[in-house]
């Protein structure tokens, strides 16, 4: 694992917004596949132990992804992305939002804005994200304190087991 | 009144004069000359950041020296860090997946 990656996060809570850039050791094809194919966006997109569980993905416009992150406990959380602007292999825009494992949309969403450039056979990714409101923007967040959270209580399970190990 | 700790820093002068009191106290004249804006400005910003309670005032002789209220900076890393994490955690998997990939493609 190389680790002078680029990695910015910022946090507009007055704008209302997320940045966040990260250089890939990767080229831009191979980057654009791992964010725009199910197969693949499914081995990465929920941070384990959460796994992501894609149900239908159309990457075009008008096409919608509609996905689950589910906890260690086999709890479903889903998802709708709906595709609005595509620039193969340099920007795609989605609006995300919310949902009940019906495909009802929990409404306000967020929009993404994602731009894709590479140098030097590292590839740059830039997400926007933008939440309509506020409260939207704290429940984003607070879903990631319950995966985070969930995260962590995995890596001390690992750490614990290790440690009894050694006695 | 009780402010929310991101209005403070959402404002681009504040997040200046946060920056200036975190390497030390200073009174409001001596931040002032730091900007061109009006004195007046400078207070008001002063006056949100300390309902905010991110910076501490502190009377000496006749001059208020202002300075930063360390812990409650933390907070604003704290509130972010679960959301910071979950991301990092994601990017290091495709790091994992991308580099998968790569063998694969070499492979064939």
């Amino acid at each position: 694992m190389k680790t002078d990656l680029l990695f910015d996060f910022t946090v507009d809570k007055t704008a209302k917004t997320v940045n966040i850039t990260r250089e890939f050791d990767a080229e831009l094809s191979l980057v654009w596949d791992a964010y725009t194919k199910p197969e693949i966006l499914d081995q990465w997109w929920a941070p384990r132990p959460w796994t992501s569980k894609t149900k239908f993905m159309n990457f075009e416009v008008g096409g919608r992804r509609f996905y689950a992150m589910v906890s260690p406990e086999g709890q479903e959380h889903w998802s709708i992305q709906r595709y609005t602007s595509i620039s193969p292999k340099t920007n795609f825009k989605m609006f995300n939002a919310f949902a009940d494992k019906d495909e009802n949309p929990e409404l306000p969403g967020s929009d993404w804005d994602l731009n894709f450039s590479e140098y030097n056979g590292r590839t740059k990714v830039s997400i926007t994200i933008y939440n309509e409101s506020l409260e939207r923007m704290e429940k984003m967040i607070e879903m990631g304190f319950k995966e985070g959270t969930a995260m962590n209580m995995k890596n001390l399970e690992e750490l614990l087991a290790s440690l009894s190990q050694r006695k | 009144m009780r402010r929310d700790i991101f209005q403070a820093i959402a404002d681009p002068t504040r997040r200046a004069i946060l920056a200036l009191i975190a390497l030390q106290a200073m009174t409001p004249n001596a931040i002032a000359d730091n900007f061109n804006t009006t004195r007046q400005s400078v207070s008001k910003h002063l006056r949100i950041l300390t309902e905010c309670e991110l910076v501490k005032q502190q009377q000496q002789g006749r001059e208020i020296y202002y300075s930063l209220e360390i812990e409650k900076m933390k907070e604003i890393d704290q509130w972010l860090n679960p959301f910071r994490k979950i991301w990092e955690t994601r990017f290091d998997q495709l790091d994992q997946v991308l580099s998968t990939l790569k063998k694969q493609e070499n492979e064939n």
